[in-house]
């Protein structure tokens, strides 16, 4: 008996040796495309042609100098950041508000009002671009950040409706009903007992939104013309037709571009591995 | 609004309803004028002819035809749902089957599983475009990383991306890189909800790997299965970025790499190569996008839940 279980043991042992394997290997393909991206960003053109592999020779900051001094990199920086920082804060605001009214409050089109944002997130919003273009450009909102942040957050209520409703429906309601007995205002209620208790719900929505927004390539590529309010993934393609030749320039533009999210992700990887695959699910 | 001691909310209806609809307004005026009217007015315009920004008169289903039965626009249709059609079954294959293997082998917990949790979902985070223009270069014919590797052991210079044969794989490979700790997360999140329980039962009942994953597993994770083809299929029919960055806004080489997202912004919004604009066969296409997307999700849905709820 001492026998079986030790080959089973042992057959045990060498699967689990596979498949740390393999995990191994597919860990290997995941990151070294993103070391090798940062060592380039070091190099000169030069070493990344002729040694790939090779770590750079000095950390150089020269390549990253360029990209500070020649391009409108950190203008394109800070036009994501305000606008995804925007469209964010408005998510939030508005769709709790308007979940709050749902889940809080008994009155009669509370059912057909909460379908409507619901319907509202199996719309791919990109296939209307055509009537959004028009339907912003009739207010002059094309080529401005107003158009651009309002796209955002219309994409973003439905979902964040459907989830800070479901949240707030779960709050306990004798925390409300002892507070209106003590004559707070429906305000009060709201923004000082209710709110501070959904916050672990508003940082999945809010995760799960800037994400797509700081990311998004479509709508800027639409709407935005003027350089002065392209957004950074939009700023990465001129950058990359400018410095076509120049690889040094190029590795040190797009570590730089991923460097933000990258090191939130870190810092945050189980929020936003949450955020995320749930936000798609849903 | 609502301060005053007494306004209970049988005193002051009227106030009560105000203050709920207060909270309404900003979020449904916003979905009313950027989600509503817009979806309608799509459907509304692919039966315009069009001058510009605009319709200049109602033209039936002028728009629809020339798309779909007039050549070259028939052509270029066709030559780009045929890539998303493959890149639909090929993300599948080789993104979602990579992801259950990878799921699979996640679930067992062995030391480190948590840290390659993070590391396959990193390039999730990252933009299309960072994605895109980082595998181009590692793309290219003489001094990418791919390249210069196969070099190390003897593969000639392979023109990836400026060959028609390989360049829609190409595209898609970056494209599995980028999204595979998706479906992986979502899987294993469905596996682990099996239960330590029923795979410990199993296991002594004999079960190996195998008959654990095929019998067991595969059955009981059927929701985050349908999840995972629904949002590839939908992924795939508004494929868009990775493509545009990688292979240019005509699909280059040839129209190798065309797709219907690609080919709806060319039309919709004009290109320097093709030089049409025209916002009517662009209204035609999204509306067909709509619906094979609406349809076929629609359909999956309900054939994919009945599996679900028969096992």
């Amino acid at each position: 008996m001492s026998a079986a279980v030790g080959t089973r043991e042992r057959g045990e042992l060498l699967k689990n040796g596979a498949i740390q394997l393999m995990l191994a290997i597919n860990a290997i393909i995941m990151i070294y495309p993103l070391f090798v991206m940062v060592m380039s960003s070091f190099k000169t053109n030069a070493e990344i042609f002729s040694s790939p592999f090779a770590l750079p020779a000095h950390f150089s900051l020269a390549n990253a100098e360029r990209v500070w001094s020649e391009t409108n990199f950190v203008r394109y920086l800070a036009n994501s950041l305000g606008i995804t920082l925007a469209a964010v804060a408005l998510i939030l605001l508005f769709s709790t508000m308007a979940a709050y009214a749902i889940a809080r409050y008994q009155f009669r089109l509370s059912a057909l009002v909460l379908m409507f944002f619901l319907s509202g997130m199996t719309v791919p919003l990109k296939l209307a671009i055509i009537p959004l273009f028009i339907q912003l450009d009739s207010l002059g909102l094309v080529d401005s950040y107003a158009g651009l942040v309002l796209v955002y957050v219309a994409m973003g209520i439905p979902s964040a409706v459907f989830i800070m409703t479901g949240f707030l429906r779960t709050l306990p309601r004798e925390l409300e009903e002892s507070a209106r007995m003590d004559g707070a205002s429906e305000f009060r209620i709201m923004r000082s007992i209710m709110l501070p208790l959904a916050r672990p719900a508003l940082v999945i929505v809010a995760i799960q939104n800037a994400v797509p927004i700081w990311n998004d390539f479509f709508f800027p590529l639409v709407l935005i013309t003027s350089d002065k309010f392209k957004t950074l993934p939009q700023g990465l393609t001129v950058f990359v037709g400018e410095f076509t030749t120049d690889w040094g320039v190029l590795f040190t533009g797009l570590t730089l571009a991923a460097l933000p999210i990258t090191l939130l992700y870190i810092v945050l990887s189980k929020q936003f591995i949450s955020g995320i695959t749930q936000g798609a699910v849903k | 609004m609502n301060s005053g001691r007494r306004h209970t909310k049988k005193a002051f209806p009227w106030r009560r309803s105000l203050w709920i609809a207060s909270l309404l307004t900003p979020a449904l005026v916003v979905m009313v004028l950027f989600v509503l009217w817009p979806l309608l007015s799509a459907f509304r315009l692919a039966f315009y002819e069009f001058n510009g920004l605009q319709p200049t008169g109602f033209i039936g289903f002028e728009n629809f035809r020339k798309v779909l039965f007039e050549q070259p626009y028939s052509g270029w249709t066709y030559n780009a749902l045929k890539h998303n059609i493959i890149a639909f079954v090929a993300l599948m294959v080789f993104e979602n089957g990579t992801a259950f293997l990878l799921a699979y082998a996640l679930l067992k917990a062995l030391p480190g599983h948590r840290i390659h949790q993070v590391i396959v979902f990193l390039p999730v985070v990252l933009s299309a475009v960072i994605v895109g223009f980082l595998w181009k270069l590692f793309l290219h014919p003489l001094f990418g990383l791919v390249n210069q590797t196969l070099a190390l052991v003897g593969i000639g210079a392979i023109p990836w991306l400026g060959n028609e044969n390989t360049a829609l794989g190409s595209v898609l490979f970056a494209n599995v890189w980028h999204w595979l700790g998706f479906p992986t997360l979502v899987l294993l999140a469905g596996m682990q909800r099996v239960g330590k329980e029923v795979i410990e039962a199993a296991r002594l009942d004999g079960a190996g790997d195998y008959v654990l994953m095929t019998r067991i597993i595969w059955p009981l994770i059927a929701p985050s299965v349908t999840i995972v083809t629904i949002l590839t299929f939908i992924g795939s029919f508004n494929w868009f970025e990775i493509p545009y960055v990688m292979a240019g806004l005509t699909g280059s080489p040839g129209g190798a790499t065309d797709v219907l997202g690609l080919y709806f912004y060319r039309t919709a919004f004009g290109s320097t190569t093709t030089g049409i604009q025209d916002f009517g066969q662009g209204s035609a296409l999204a509306v067909m996008m709509f619906i094979i997307v609406a349809g076929v999700t629609a359909i999956a849905l309900r054939y994919l839940r009945r599996r679900e709820i028969e096992l």
